[in-house]
This record gives C-alpha cells, structure tokens and sequence, in this order.
C-alpha cells in the first residue's frame, strides 16, 4: 500500500496496485462536524477526476465528496453508510468511504504528500 | 451592519465556541462538544444557551394595555396571572405571523421575549397598537441564558433558592448576588428548565457557576436539533409572515376567547380557517432512510404530485433518525401517510408523523 496522498477538496487515497482506496481527512470531519448521513456512489459506476461522486451530510449541512482521480468504483464502505459517526472517529482509517479502479495513474501526480496537506490546510482554514 | 456580540462572547470563545453570524449577532453554533453531544448532555443531564441576542421587551400601562396589545397578538390577555407566561404571535393584517414570543405578565404589564432577527420591527409593530400613554422598553443593558435538561432544578436551585417552587410556564424574581433577577421556567428544547433573564454585569458570573457546577454550554446548532425534535417552530424557516398561526398547526396558542370572538390582525383569514380547515398545514416528517431532508425539499404524494415543502430538517440525535418538518396539502397531512421527498434528484419514502419526535419520558 502506498503512502497517502491528499487532495484540495480533502480527500485522502492510498494506492494498492490498479486499485485507490478513499476517504476523507480528518480535517474535513472537523470543519463538517457531526455525520449523520454517508451517501456513495454505486459498484461498478465511472467517475471523472474532480467529479461529484457522493455526499456527506452533518448535522448542520451538506457537503458533495468528489473523487480526486478518475475510474471505476469497485467498492462502497457500507459500513459508514450505516454508521455515519465512524467517519468522525477514524476518517482516515477504517471509515474510507470507496475503492476505485485507476484509470490513469497520472492523475495521482497533482495530489499532495502529507506535508505538503498539513501546509495547505494551515494556510485555508476553512 | 456591523455584528453584535453578547456580554458573553469572550467567555464563549474560552469554553471553546465557534461563532456564527445569526441574526446580526456572532453567536455560538458549538463549542468543543459538538452538536450530537451537545443535544444528548441537554437531554440526559442539563446544558446552558446564551439567548441574550433575544428581545426582552418590557411594556407598561393601565388597563387599556391588554386591548391593545390583543390587536396584534391573539391571546386572552385578562386570562393571564402574574408571572405566568403564555406562548403566541404577533399577527399581522392577513393573519400571517410577524414573529413568534413567550409573553408574561409583570407587576406593571407585561414582558415579551421576541425572536433576534425580528425584534426591530416587532417594536414598530407593537408601537403601532400603543397609546400614547404606553411605555415600551427593549432592554439592551439584561442578558438572557436559557438552563435546560433534567438536571437543571436541582443545579438551579442550588444557586438560586427556591426556582425548584416554580411551576412551567411560570415565573418570579429572586436574588443573585445582591442583584434582582427574574427567572421562568420555560425553555425550547422540549426539557424541564428555565430562562433567567439578569443584568448584564452579573451574567458571566452568574454563567461561570453553572459551569462550574456541570452545566456544559450549548449552541445554536443542538438548540436546532433539540427544538426540532421537539416539534418546535423556527421562526423564519417553519413560521413567516405569508404562514398563518392555523396553517402553522398551533390554534393552541390562540385563546380560546379569540377564537370564538376575533378583534385581531387578520382575523378574517384565520376565522375563514379555523372554520373550513387550512388548505395547507404543517406536518412532522420522517424519512424512511436515513436520509436529511433539509429545508426547501419539495414533498410529493406517493402518485408524484407535488403537494408541498420542507421547511426545516435535521438528524435527531435523541431518536436515532432523520426528522423533519413541513407545510403540506391538507389532504395528505394524516398521521403514517406515505409521501416522498425530493433530495438530489430522487424520490425517498418517508411518512407523515405525530409531533414531537422525541417526549420526555418522565420515568426515573
């Protein structure tokens, strides 16, 4: 497994061969705030680099996740589907939200390490 | 407009609070707790809530004070005895609510708590039913902190004696380090608690003992959760000036009196509906799934037609599922009725149901 690398809208990916695994970062969880509700996309489904690709809902709004690179999803997380409130307790762990097939491994190359995240996110707080 | 701050506002920043804008004020949405714990520790144990951005409105007058204040608000003012407090309205013209307020009555009138975003023009309002020989005062210089929750008597009462006497809806002064204060057993979250309402200079120390004492600090976002749960109406959101108190399902806070005699703002409208029915009512809602409804969401009956709106929607906490409220056709409002809620482009069951989602249980 790779080490992860993160994405300006906050999401998180490590790689394991031809297959992305993605969640969002902690630091997400702390701006959305309680999560009740986990939307993902369906197996099998195409999503493009950037794109909408599910939505996650706290207790006080809305937000879209989108996918940092583009392919195919192979898997969804049910169990943040039907436990929300993992994804507050282990974002960046056991609550990833789906596994993905890479379509171009280019697209990995505009994500940032994670100094480089901590940096960014220091400088956007919000 | 520049942003107010309450009186509290450093002592909200040192426990930890992140701040919203909320009706001109910059105000507490959740401190470090967040709101899931924050609504639970209200529920399960007592939390305080700064609503000092509230209007507290102070009206004096002889008599004639009642017949003008019932132009504009449908109440049975005579009915009401000294210090107890009655939820209603003002009224405007078409019947529509201006804003929503707890009104008591004082030894010299009458006090009217009146929502942040309305309060300014609730005065001109009120004004404009007053005789000359009214006097009005909207105080600027009292702050307003809401205990709520199952343990907030025996933790109140241990600072202020004798508050466990009072009975809800029910209010009398008391002293707080030399200061007079006025407490009501009151509150919007659908638990036991109280409102005190004390002059600014004791307010952080007055707030510094109920922390002290365990009473953990609530925001704006559990307050939200709690009063939905509750089956409480957010003013601006499920209540507006277009929505009239019959529609809004709560002829309960129109007196009896009003009902069968009118003489308000808008009477017309409301007696056309209190005697046919409204054609729209407002409805709670639970999703199926776990899907949040949020305000805006279209309704449709199960044959796809659109029959009204979501008008507030959230995750509740203390009932483990989504829960919303809404305006629909009356013809659908039924307890159980199959409806669907539009969210990003599909159509999800849910089903009309009773309010409140949440009651106290009272067992212990």
């Amino acid at each position: 497994m790779s080490e992860k690398k993160f994405s300006k809208q906050h999401e998180w990916l490590t790689v394991d061969g031809e297959i992305a695994t993605i969640g969002i970062t902690k630091h997400a969880t702390e701006m959305l705030g309680d999560i009740v509700f986990v939307e993902l996309p369906e197996k099998g489904k195409n999503v493009e680099k950037d794109g909408h690709a599910g939505v996650v809902e706290s207790t006080k709004a809305a937000s879209d996740i989108y996918t940092p690179i583009s392919g195919e999803i192979t898997e969804g997380n049910q169990s943040v589907v039907d436990n929300p409130s993992e994804v507050n307790k282990d974002p960046e762990g056991g609550a990833w939200f789906f596994k993905m097939k890479i379509k171009n491994k280019s697209d990995l190359d505009s994500l940032m390490s994670k100094a480089d995240y901590d940096k960014f996110v220091t400088e956007n707080p919000n | 407009m520049q942003t107010q701050k309450t009186i509290l506002y450093n002592f909200h920043k040192n426990l930890g609070a992140k701040f919203v804008p909320f009706a001109g004020y910059e105000m507490p949405i959740q401190y470090k707790d967040g709101i899931v714990k924050e609504h639970i520790i209200t529920r399960e144990s007592a939390g305080f809530f700064d609503v000092s951005h509230m209007g507290q409105l102070f009206l004096s007058g002889d008599k004639t004070l009642e017949n003008s204040l019932e132009k504009i608000i449908p109440l049975d003012l005579k009915e009401i005895k000294l210090n107890q407090s009655k939820y209603s309205f003002l009224i405007n013209n078409k019947g529509g609510v201006i804003d929503d307020l707890i009104i008591t009555r004082t030894e010299k009138g009458f006090n009217i708590i009146l929502n942040a975003a309305c309060k300014e023009n609730d005065i001109k309002e009120i004004v404009k039913c007053l005789k000359p020989e009214h006097k009005y005062d909207l105080k600027n210089d009292l702050s307003l902190i809401a205990i709520q929750g199952p343990k907030s008597e025996s933790i109140l009462e241990s600072i202020v004696c004798g508050v466990n006497k009072l009975k809800f809806m029910n209010g009398n002064h008391f002293q707080f380090e030399n200061k007079r204060i006025y407490i009501t057993r009151s509150g919007y979250t659908g638990e036991d608690g109280f409102e005190v309402s004390i002059t600014n200079s004791k307010a952080e120390s007055f707030t510094k003992l109920l922390v002290e004492k365990g009473v953990k600090p609530i925001g704006l976002g559990a307050r939200d959760t709690l009063r939905l749960e509750a089956g409480l109406c957010l003013y601006g959101h499920d209540l507006n000036e277009n929505i009239n108190p019959i529609q809004a399902n709560l002829k309960w806070a129109i007196s009896k009196r009003r009902r069968e005699e009118g003489g308000f703002n808008g009477w017309e409208n409301i007696r056309e509906d209190l005697k046919n029915g409204a054609s729209k009512i407002r409805v709670g809602i639970k999703p199926l799934g776990r899907i949040i409804a949020r305000e805006g969401t279209k309704i449709f009956s199960s044959n796809g037609e659109e029959i009204g709106v979501i008008t507030s929607g959230t995750f509740g906490p203390s009932v483990n599922s989504s829960v919303a409220m809404g305006y629909v056709k009356s013809e659908f409002s039924k307890i159980n009725n199959k409806i669907l809620l539009g969210v990003r482009g599909k159509k999800h069951d849910a089903a009309v149901s009773e309010l409140p989602f949440y009651k106290k249980s009272y067992v212990k």
